[in-house]
């Protein structure tokens, strides 16, 4: 199938409202007669299920976690972008679209970025009207933070817990609905399948993660707000739970995937102790506006205390090479360069893997007080992890994989190339091209799920005339069948290997051959490796329990199979994509100062990959991105 | 350092549990508490052992899904410290430490130490929200709001739905819990018009779903991982008590 990615002719600026205008309607009373599923109830998720639940659809909302509230939305920490400029400092709609594809190194599909930044400012009004607290001046108005990549403060944060408190809005807004009868959600309830009929998803297969029970539910589409797989690396920021599961799976059954090899590193986050490390722990980028990052000059000095280091012997390596940006540099340049000053032996801490984050000049301008009440439970966090306190000793922090760009692609409507089936937050491909920046996923998650999935859903309902089938259809049947075939399998061959030491053989060697920096030997290394230990998965996984009942080793097996199949692809993206660009740093493809260089001529695509079937070569399809109002430049932050 | 278990099994909600004891060895001071239950459990597996249940997502000590009753404490005892945050560093060689599930009847065993918390849900669904809908909203800035308010609804607001404050207490209260919503929502202008109604409502289900009364003892701020302060009862007993001579 080609891709059609239905982006409406016109203006930029003028698209999205044209397109609004254009989309067929549903009238109000036969809202009710149609169903729909969204799987996740992260900010995408929850924000997309109470807005359909408020405008009259059938809802049915699923997550995996005993709550909503505990999507890993909750996790993030710095902020929210919004094009508000509150702070009369120079921001606009087409600024923060300007930087956003910039950030993404021209990787990004003009027109979905442009509506991404008109609709921000609905976010924050939307959130302050659920009551977001979010933080305030003495004047009562909002406040602003800077975040990384951007030269204005759009930043709207609460505390160090912003997407707490934005999810917690939007949890609000889906409970509302859940207490009124338009939502029904089902906690600890895993998707394991997309139905498909005649051409359209028309309903999915799940778990219930208590009972075992596999059962169906058909709907008039489905929506998949399912999260990042940046666990497919074993460690990464990521919660313990998030997963490529639905989107692999929807992949198979005709769901594009799009970029995968497109993961971001995040620069600043708590270096790994040692093997028994179960997850990576962020400090939140807006510690860069304070903090200075640094490692010695000299490498004899890695192993002193960094107090006794001298001013004139330490590198503020980022000061020093982006002289405008400074420590503010984009994710995938600060991660870069934490890694360069590592590999060349300064690196600080156990196994010479960390760097400097240094609050000591803050503290002097601005008084440990006002450090403290920016970034209090930050610094709080750091110290449980570490026993270290870092308003005496600099922070060690060392990059780690936060964030996935790639995901199921979508066309403008947020649908899929499986019709009926759409994808929105860190799950599709959307908006942040090759390298997203700080403080945009919580935009274009709820940008998704309030602003936009709404709207373009209803046309698919008002022009697809496919009823609805019974759960009693033979492909839910056959496609529940499958799944408790799979169950089986994975509880019968009872070998010598847990889960976890398979999965984090596979990320292990993801991350030394497809992390922070890519070549094509390593490429195809990995590329051996993968079905092998595939193999290995299914000769030698041990997993216990039964079936039908609560069974988290299971749960996690099925987890890891996929991802087990994933990396194979996010490889083979990897390595097809001959060019430097964002966060897949190709070795081979490097300024002569070390920067990402683009191949503009020949990889200025979208790459989607259709599965062809068990055993066989994805087939790959490109979408050209075109860009009317910007030039495609190198992005320099120096 | 190595250290023995005594960790509640319970197959499920139908069964009744049992202690059982396990050794914990080569355990590490950086290790997280769940990170020590990770390396009990692949020598649970290995041997062919059902691993011990236990419920985590996030494990930065925001999502509030790990819920640990540790030598009798939720989430062990230390300040603002929620059981994924708490290291074994806390921890002395050779101790002996039990872990036992959340207990309290509105939340159901289902398996081991994970129980199953959705009256919490249910209490949010039947008032803990302001009755907007998306879009048509005013200005962000319309509204200024003080930074005093704001950060007093923040501090309530902070609250992570974990349910230690209901396995504190004697009674099995989720006053805390409750008060700490209402409270972050009724000290916002946007929270005021449905000021009473919210308590009235949020109160009546918590009451529905079995909880325990309130006799102010403070157990449950001390476990708090979030340190949410007692002082928002007292405001949510306001709001109640306005509301039933109100009779809203
Ligand atoms: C530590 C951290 C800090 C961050 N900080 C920031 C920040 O400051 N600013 C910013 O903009 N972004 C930040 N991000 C990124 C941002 O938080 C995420 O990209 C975003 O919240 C993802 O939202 P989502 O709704 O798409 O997915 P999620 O919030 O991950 O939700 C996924 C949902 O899908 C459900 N689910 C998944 N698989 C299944 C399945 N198979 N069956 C059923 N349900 C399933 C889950 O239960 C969950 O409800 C941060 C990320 C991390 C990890």
């Amino acid at each position: 199938m080609a891709l059609e990615s239905n982006i409406p002719s016109g203006p930029l600026a003028q698209k999205w409202d044209k397109h609004k205008f254009e989309l067929k309607l549903v009238n109000p009373a036969n809202k009710r007669k149609f169903e729909v599923i969204v799987v996740g109830s992260g900010l995408a998720g929850a924000s997309a299920a109470a807005t359909l639940g408020e405008l009259g659809y059938k809802v049915k909302c699923f997550c995996y976690q005993d709550s909503p509230r505990r999507a890993h939305s909750i996790a993030a920490q710095g902020g929210i972008n919004a094009a508000k400029n509150y702070q009369n400092d120079g921001d606009s709609v087409h600024r923060l679209f300007y930087d956003t594809i910039k950030g993404g190194d021209f990787r990004a599909r003009e027109a979905n970025v442009h509506r991404l930044a008109q609709v921000s400012v609905n976010i924050i009004d939307q959130c302050v009207a659920q009551g977001v607290p979010f933080a305030r001046e003495y004047g009562g108005l909002l406040s602003n933070r800077s975040f990384g990549g951007a030269q204005v403060s759009r930043t709207f944060y609460a505390r160090g817990q912003t997407g707490q408190q934005l999810l917690l809005g939007a949890y609000q807004a889906l409970s509302r609905q859940i207490g009124m009868g338009t939502v029904k959600m089902y906690p600890r309830t895993e998707m394991v399948d997309v139905v498909v009929v005649d051409g359209h998803a028309k309903g999915i297969v799940v778990r219930d993660l208590v009972s075992g029970e596999i059962s169906s539910h058909a709907a008039d589409a489905v929506v998949l707000a399912t999260g990042g797989y940046g666990n497919v690396f074993f460690l990464s920021t990521n919660a313990k739970g998030c997963n490529v599961t639905s989107i692999w799976r929807a992949y198979k059954k005709g769901a594009y995937l799009a970029n995968p090899c497109y993961t971001q590193i995040h620069p600043t986050c708590i270096p790994v102790s040692g093997d028994h490390q179960s997850k990576l722990t962020l400090m939140s980028e807006s510690l860069r506006n304070d903090g200075r990052v640094w490692v010695p000059k000299r490498k004899e000095d890695c192993t002193k205390a960094p107090g006794s280091i001298a001013e004139d012997d330490r590198d503020y390596y980022l000061e020093r090479k982006y002289p405008s940006y400074g420590n503010l540099a984009p994710r995938d340049i600060s991660s870069r360069a934490a890694k360069e000053a590592c590999d060349s032996g300064r690196g600080v801490g156990p196994g010479a893997l960390g760097v400097y984050l240094d609050f000591s000049a803050a503290i002097k301008r601005l008084s440990l007080n006002v450090i403290r009440e920016r970034y209090g439970n930050l610094f709080d966090m750091y110290e449980k992890i570490t026993g270290e306190n870092a308003y005496q000793v600099p922070m060690r922090i060392y990059p780690a994989v936060h964030y996935t760009m790639g995901g199921s692609w979508v066309d403008y409507n947020l649908m899929s190339s499986l019709p009926g089936l759409f994808v929105v937050g860190e799950a599709n491909f959307s908006d942040h091209g090759a390298n997203r920046l700080g403080a945009s996923a919580l935009m274009q998650g709820l940008a998704d799920g309030y602003f936009v999935l709404p709207y373009t859903i209803g046309n698919y309902f008002a022009t697809c005339k496919q009823t609805r089938p019974a759960t009693s259809h033979t492909e839910f049947k056959k496609v529940e069948e499958d799944v408790r075939k799979f169950t089986e399998r994975l509880l019968s061959v009872k070998g010598k290997r847990t889960p976890t030491s398979l999965h984090r053989e596979l990320g292990k060697l993801l991350w030394e051959k497809c992390g922070m920096a890519r070549n094509e030997k390593g490429l195809k290394e990995a590329l051996k490796r993968i079905p092998e230990l595939r193999e290995e998965f299914w000769k030698t996984v041990n997993v216990t329990g039964e079936a039908m009942e609560f069974n988290q080793a299971l749960e996690y097996a099925g987890r890891v199979a996929d991802f087990m199949e994933f990396g194979e692809l996010m490889c083979l993206d990897a390595l097809e994509r001959n060019e430097s660009c964002g966060g897949h740093f190709r070795e081979e493809f490097q300024t002569p100062d070390g920067e990402a260089a683009r191949n503009d001529d020949k990889y200025a695509y979208v790459a989607a990959w259709e599965y062809q079937g068990a055993g066989k070569a994805p087939v790959m399809h490109k979408e050209s991105l075109e860009y009317s109002e910007v030039h495609m430049s190198t992005r320099s932050y120096k | 350092m190595n250290l023995t278990l005594k960790v509640w099994r319970q197959k499920n909600g139908q069964t009744e549990g049992h202690f059982e004891t396990y050794p914990a060895r080569d355990i590490i001071e950086d290790m997280s508490f769940l990170e020590m239950l990770d390396v009990v459990n692949e020598g649970l597996i290995s041997s062919g052992k059902d691993p011990i249940a236990f419920d985590s997502d996030c494990r930065e000590g925001i999502c509030g899904m790990c819920s640990l009753v540790i030598n009798g404490i939720p989430h062990g005892g230390h300040a603002g410290t929620a059981t994924c945050q708490l290291h074994m560093r806390r921890f002395k060689d050779g101790e002996t430490i039990t872990i036992e599930p959340w207990r309290a009847k509105a939340f159901p065993i289902i398996k081991d130490v994970a129980t199953n918390r959705s009256a919490f849900d249910r209490i949010i669904q039947a008032g803990g929200f302001v009755s907007v809908n998306t879009g048509g909203t005013p200005d962000g800035n319309a509204l200024p709001i003080s930074k005093e308010v704001s950060d007093r609804a923040m501090d309530a607001a902070a609250c992570i739905g974990c349910g230690a404050c209901v396995a504190a207490c004697k009674n099995a209260s989720a006053m805390l819990f409750v008060a700490a919503k209402v409270s972050h929502l009724n000290l916002l202008p946007q929270g005021e018009p449905e000021k009473h109604r919210r308590a009235l409502a949020m109160v009546t289900q918590m009451d529905k779903e079995g909880f325990g009364s309130c006799t102010v003892t403070g157990s449950c701020e001390a476990v708090c991982p979030k340190e949410i302060k007692l002082t928002f009862i007292a405001k949510l007993n306001r709001d109640f008590g306005v509301a039933a001579l109100l009779g809203k």
